[in-house]
């Protein structure tokens, strides 16, 4: 499945509310070159065929986030996910991420989202003067942060969560748990007991029942469920 | 007016609860295994005996009290993560926990007559 031309079938989720009643599957197949590794690749074919087909996309190398979508029943990046990965003969199935409101096709309203995500003040909270040039942690410090800032706000995570699907209105998810274990993290943050008291809720951060999902899902491999599990245990160290 | 409002500023006792109490009823279930594989099931006059030891029925009605409080937890869980009204939640809870402490009063009074 690598080297000469060959077609491969799609069933593409399709919505457009100025168009259609409601969604449907379409089937759709497209000739791919050799040179066409990435299921974006494919799926930017199929744009030039069909250009009604609604995605996002930006940088096509896993950065930016835009091209999460379900695959074949479970989130990923579209760049990142190689075309030989997949079983020869099946169709590709591609829906929107599960749980968000669809705007259009695979586009979904991420507002819900970034709202969770904004709630934990994802910045750094330091009331010092900054210093003449920047603020300083020992590399043991900093060691802390990796697995944390790598995160590129997919949403892959938060819509792979039963938790988030049921209650997205009031927690927090995956990414946005992350997110904040990422600053209470930071020796350089000074608003770590705020952070903790904000997060202290039995839906915030409580409605993790540790099923792993976003571990399973994560295109960059980074864990939430153990950065869930560090605030919980930072919260125990405060408590007792 | 219907505003959003999360932030009840509790949860972890709950969530430590749930884990000790697991870990208790752990270890009684093993208890349980190795005492029925001791002979203490082996008839009605010597499992009245073992449960009768003072040390048992510490451990007994530390097992009941456990599982009613890791019950309510996870009940509770279930009506948090799937109920949206408010109204019906309350009223769920208060029927969980009442009928938890019922079954708790009712369980150690069964075990311990024996």
């Amino acid at each position: 499945m690598t080297n000469a031309n060959r077609t491969v079938q799609f069933k593409i989720y399709r919505y457009d509310p100025d168009q259609d009643a409601k969604p449907y599957m379409q089937d759709i197949s497209v000739e791919l070159e050799s040179t066409d590794r990435k299921l974006l690749d494919a799926m930017v074919k199929l744009k030039a065929q069909d250009d009604s087909i609604s995605f996002r996309r930006s940088c096509r190398e896993g950065v930016c986030g835009s091209d999460a979508m379900n695959i074949n029943g479970k989130n990923g990046l579209a760049c990142l996910t190689a075309m030989d990965s997949f079983p020869e003969g099946k169709p590709i199935v591609l829906r929107p991420l599960p749980g968000l409101p669809v705007i259009r096709d695979l586009i979904v309203d991420m507002t819900q989202f970034f709202k969770q995500y904004n709630s934990i003040k994802p910045y750094l909270i330091n009331n010092d003067p900054p210093p003449e040039r920047e603020r300083l942690q020992s590399p043991e410090d900093r060691e802390e942060l990796n697995g944390l800032y790598e995160c590129i706000l997919c949403a892959c995570c938060s819509t792979a969560c039963p938790s988030f699907w049921w209650n997205p209105d009031k927690f927090v998810g995956p990414a946005g748990l992350l997110a904040a274990y990422r600053f209470i993290a930071d020796t350089r943050d000074q608003a770590t007991n705020e952070r903790l008291d904000n997060l202290e809720d039995p839906y915030r951060l409580f409605r993790c029942h540790t099923i792993m999902n976003c571990v399973d899902v994560c295109p960059k491999g980074l864990n939430p469920t153990k950065a869930i599990g560090k605030i919980k245990e930072m919260m125990v160290r405060r408590a007792v | 007016m219907q505003r959003l409002v999360v932030g009840a500023g509790y949860g972890l006792k709950d969530w430590l609860a749930q884990r000790i109490t697991g870990i208790v009823m752990a270890v009684f279930t093993l208890i349980m295994f190795a005492a029925a594989l001791g002979g203490a099931m082996s008839s009605r006059e010597a499992w009245q005996a073992f449960m009768a030891n003072g040390f048992i029925r510490f451990l007994s009605f530390l097992f009941i009290v456990s599982l009613c409080w890791h019950a309510w937890v996870g009940i509770r869980d279930i009506w948090m993560d799937y109920l949206n009204s408010a109204a019906l939640r309350l009223f769920l809870h208060v029927m969980t926990l009442l009928a938890l402490v019922g079954y708790a009063g009712w369980a150690i009074q069964i075990i311990w007559r024996l």
